[in-house]
């Protein structure tokens, strides 16, 4: 069990450290960072000062060792765009995207798994049909589509909903929300569902197909030789064996979202971290651009390694080792 | 509920398949009879519907197979019309069934323990410390060492053999009068093998269990059943005491089978088998559905179908022991 | 094939014919027929590809034409509408120009885009499988590795990251002039990843069957094994993965364009048409995104479904 642990960390801090390589490359290479900063008229003397006073002329190895310093303290450096530091603006953004992110990976399991669930038991019934079919016009729409009609029915034509914004926020510490006022809520409606519906249809999807194949399996037709109760079959038998693969997938699904926001914020102008992002790759704004990618992967990492963690927990085929104390 | 009669009784089943190419009959006026603490074994090819057979006694054909006439009776009682909800409870606690394969037939997530103390309260009223004790005597019934730890174990931490005991620990949970075993020992080693029939015998004994055994293993039967009924292309062709099947067949079909079985004593020849091949439910002669391979047709085998009809012992599907003043089953 | 061989019909004349008698014959066209809504999708696919082609053609209006197009006309509304004018049958967008040439326009470039970012994506995935499969060893582990954690980020995130990244790096006028390539470049980066595991799973399997083996024996050239024989019995799945594959290229590229880093208005795609309308939503003209995202949506559902059917049709589990 510890080996298995400290063998998925090892793995997520090369991960990890392959994205800081990474996002260490736009940063320092892409662009002249000095270009950047400073105006037309200094003097090449002044920019190669500058230049030794910012590091750039250490090697690599410590430019980079620098960089993950500081990414650790949360320092990386300053916008372009906005000439305040990264982080900050971060931190700002931030509340916004995880709350938006939140509801919508709420909304896309709370629905997608018992309408998967559904689907699966009851192949034909026309309830299913439907759902099918809607979920295949929720694969087929672009996200941002569906946030436009949203937008042109609840907002637009019928007016009960905003169309952009967060509504009134209310700040803990450095935190804001938005959960805490009806206005907030009437704001995150829309997005949410927009940002779910993507990640709703494709769990649906992948649920239902596990529980096919799980209810065409040896031990379900056994279990019914036995004469369990049709629930005992689909909700004690059946169910447990779908939801160990769709457990890892759906959790990496759901680290999607948080990249897929950046769709939806831009559609409503959310102020979270997808629009942040949008908006520095219109303005080659490189450090923003590298910290959204050293953050977002840090996500992504983590969710991995819970989701790993998870299985290994849930599957006793990982646990207890293969024949453990089988007598012949 | 036990009548004098047999336990059970298949009578003139009949299942069919439709598909693209029209409707196709899997099973066509198949009957036989178990008598309670019987073992009936049932040979045949792949494909002759052994299997079919199975299903349809303990209610689990899968669509778009389908029932279309015939009867079976477990203990007189007629259980091929039950709704569901009824049948349900038949299955498990009437009829217990194994199958081929250890490995997939158990709940990877589930200890063997919980499936059988489920499988013991859903037919059972018994207390959860009374369904534990009961599932540890079954356990040591069919011969697992060790009970009281290995009750916790998941299944993919037994070999095979064990797994199979398992499966039918399971089977009993209920004690059930009919178990139908489809194939039971085709997955294991010759040796576990051997040890599994064993269990079985000794068990359908003491607790006078019937047994539908299928296979295509005629080792296997020799060793265990007191009756066989042998199936050609989804139709009963002989049926009679094991000794008569393997010594004496009437039916052209079973003695090709018997001879065709490989002997390791007296003066070795060439592997004799049977010319052609089972046809495929496509392609079913008419008459009698033998009639291309066999060595012995006669027009009307042609044109005419067999019934069984009565030979020395048993029954057999074919004109050559047909005698107009003999009776069929009914 | 034996009967026609005797009739004396020559033998490459019997074989095609054998083909097209098989082809007929088939469960895959059998299943087509039989299913309405795979006819409709199919239908509808070729009609929209079949405009979009001939936009040339067809198109009441060329919108690149500066000259034809007016400020004068700007968001007229669609031509039912009271202000309406049927030479412009679906409206006009906020710099004169006809929605639905526009539209047509718009349509042959997002499936260029698709189709291009495609064929890309399955050239690059196919050919690293092969090489990941047969070599095996370090290779196959490096290509893995990249190919995993590439799976861990969302394509859209690394179609704007290469995006972005492009961006940074030309100036401004060289980006215009290859916004197409880079844009094709950058989803088809995003998705060699599915047909490059597909692919090497095949072969490792493929690798160590008998027909293989007696090829290298006799001393075929391994890159000649790898095209000639093995390539043909690998590629089944990446048929029906690149149909699905389309539609979502097709719908990265429109997401691409909305967010702004895509095609630029002055070459608008379905997806930059879509952007340009959003600002005007609000004001009610509605009909510059509206037309747009309908076929957009359209199109995407419809190869959704052709790629369905066509996995359907594979799978031999459902057969």
């Amino acid at each position: 069990m510890i080996a298995f642990v400290i063998q998925r960390l090892m793995q997520s801090v090369l991960v990890m450290l392959t994205v800081a390589l990474i996002a260490f490359a736009l940063f320092n290479f892409v662009g002249d960072p000095i270009s950047n900063m400073v105006g037309q008229d200094t003097t090449l003397a002044d920019r190669e000062k500058l230049r030794q006073e910012l590091g750039l002329n250490d090697s690599f190895v410590t430019q980079f060792a620098r960089f993950i310093g500081h990414a650790a303290r949360g320092d990386f450096g300053l916008s372009y765009q906005q000439a305040r530091p990264v982080g900050q603006i971060i931190l700002e953004k931030m509340p916004a995207t995880l709350e938006l992110s939140f509801m919508a990976a709420a909304l896309a399991l709370l629905l997608g798994v018992p309408m998967g669930i559904y689907t699966g038991i009851h192949r034909h019934s026309w309830l299913s049909q439907a759902m099918l079919a809607v979920s295949l016009i929720g694969v087929s729409l672009p996200t941002f589509l569906i946030g436009i009609l949203l937008i042109l029915v609840f907002a637009v034509m019928l007016g009960w909903l905003p169309s952009f914004g967060r509504g009134t926020v209310v700040h803990i510490g450095w935190w804001t929300t938005g959960l805490l006022t009806v206005d907030g809520w009437r704001a995150i409606i829309l997005p949410a569902v927009t940002l779910s519906l993507f990640q709703l249809t494709l769990i649906m999807r992948l649920v239902r197909a596990e529980m096919i194949d799980v209810l065409r399996t040896d031990y379900i037709k056994f279990a019914r030789a036995r004469g369990l109760t049709g629930r005992a079959i689909n909700f004690g038998h059946a169910l447990k064996n779908t939801l160990v693969p769709v457990i890892t997938i759906t959790g990496l699904q759901l680290g999607s979202i948080i990249a897929f926001a950046i769709i939806t914020e831009t559609v409503f102008q959310w102020p979270g971290m997808g629009l942040m992002f949008i908006q520095a790759v219109g303005f080659a704004d490189i450090s923003v651009m590298a910290a959204y990618l050293v953050l977002v992967g840090f996500f992504f990492v983590i969710i991995n390694l819970v989701v790993d963690l998870l299985y290994y927990v849930v599957d006793p085929r990982l646990r207890v080792g293969r024949l453990g104390a089988a007598h012949g | 509920m036990r009548s004098s009669g047999p336990l059970l009784e298949v009578a003139h089943l009949r299942v069919e398949i439709p598909t693209r190419q029209g409707v196709l009959v899997a099973l066509d006026d198949v009957s036989f009879d178990i008598a309670s603490g019987e073992v009936l074994g049932v040979v045949g090819e792949s494909g002759a519907g052994k299997s079919l057979t199975g299903a349809s006694i303990i209610g689990l054909l899968e669509p778009p197979l389908r029932l279309v006439s015939g009867s079976i009776a477990l203990g007189g009682r007629r259980i091929d019309n039950l709704p569901d909800a009824a049948m349900r409870r038949v299955r498990g606690k009437e009829i217990g069934s194994i199958f081929q394969d250890p490995l997939t037939s158990l709940n990877p997530l589930y200890t063997i323990g919980h499936q059988l103390i489920e499988t013991i309260r859903t037919h059972l009223d018994k207390s959860l410390s009374e369904a534990r004790s009961s599932a540890l005597s079954l356990l040591k019934e069919v011969g697992i060492a060790a009970a009281e730890q290995r009750i916790n174990h998941y299944p993919h931490q037994f070999s095979g053999g064990m797994r199979q005991r398992v499966v039918i620990a399971l089977a009993l949970a209920a004690s059930p009068s009919l178990i139908v075993a489809d194939e039971p020992t085709t997955a294991l080693d010759v040796s576990t093998q051997a040890q599994i029939i064993a269990l079985l015998k000794r068990l359908a004994r003491d607790h006078g269990t019937a047994i539908m055994l299928v296979t295509h293993d005629m080792g296997v039967i020799a060793e265990i059943a007191h009756r066989v009924a042998v199936m050609y292309a989804g139709r009963v062709v002989e049926i009679g005491p094991v000794r008569d099947i393997v010594d004496r067949p009437h039916h052209p079909y079973t003695a090709g089978l018997m001879a065709s079985i490989p002997q390791t004593w007296g003066p070795r020849g060439r592997l004799r088998q049977i010319d052609g091949v089972m046809p495929r439910l496509n392609a079913i002669p008419s008459g009698c559905s033998f009639n291309p391979r066999c060595a012995q047709s006669v027009d009307r085998c042609r044109h005419e179908r067999p019934h069984l009809m009565r030979t020395a012992n048993g029954r057999a599907a074919c004109w050559l022991y047909d005698d107009i003043r003999q009776d069929t089953i009914a | 094939m034996a009967e026609l061989a005797a009739s004396g019909v020559p033998a490459r004349v019997a074989k095609r014919q054998a083909v097209w008698r098989r082809f007929f014959g088939s469960d895959l066209l059998w299943s087509f027929c039989h299913s309405p809504v795979t006819v409709g999708a199919a239908v509808v696919v070729i009609v929209i590809v079949g405009a979009a082609l001939l936009a040339p053609l067809i198109a009441p209006r060329n919108p690149y034409n500066l000259a034809s197009v007016s400020l004068l006309d700007a968001t007229d509304p669609p031509a039912w509408l009271a202000g309406g004018d049927w030479s412009f049958p679906l409206g006009t967008d906020n710099q004169g120009r006809d929605v639905l040439s526009t539209m047509l326009y718009g349509t042959r470039l997002s499936l260029l885009v698709g189709g291009s970012a495609v064929a890309l994506s399955v050239v690059l995935g196919v050919a690293l499988g092969l090489i990941a499969g047969w070599r095996g060893g370090i290779v196959d582990t490096v290509i893995m590795r990249i190919a995993d954690v590439q799976l861990s980020f969302p394509a859209i995130l690394i179609a704007l990251l290469i995006d972005g990244v492009v961006r940074t790096v030309l100036p401004r006028d060289a980006q215009a002039r290859i916004t197409l390539y880079v844009l094709v470049a950058s989803i088809a980066l995003s998705y060699w990843v599915h047909f490059a595991r597909t692919v090497r799973g095949s072969t490792l399997v493929e690798r160590n069957k008998e027909y293989i083996q007696a090829a290298w024996i006799i001393g075929v050239h391994p890159a000649r094994i790898v095209v000639t024989h093995l390539l043909p019995n690998v590629i089944g799945p990446v048929l029906v993965i690149a149909t699905i594959n389309l539609a979502t290229a097709i719908l990265t590229e429109a997401t691409l364009s909305f967010l702004g880093v895509g095609l630029p208005p002055t070459e608008p795609s379905l997806g930059t048409l879509i952007r340009v309308g959003n600002d005007f939503l609000l004001s009610g003209d509605w009909w510059i995104s509206v037309f747009p995202g309908v076929l957009l949506a359209l199109l995407i559902l419809s190869v959704n479904l052709l790629g369905d059917w066509l996995r359907d049709a594979f799978n031999p589990k459902l057969r």
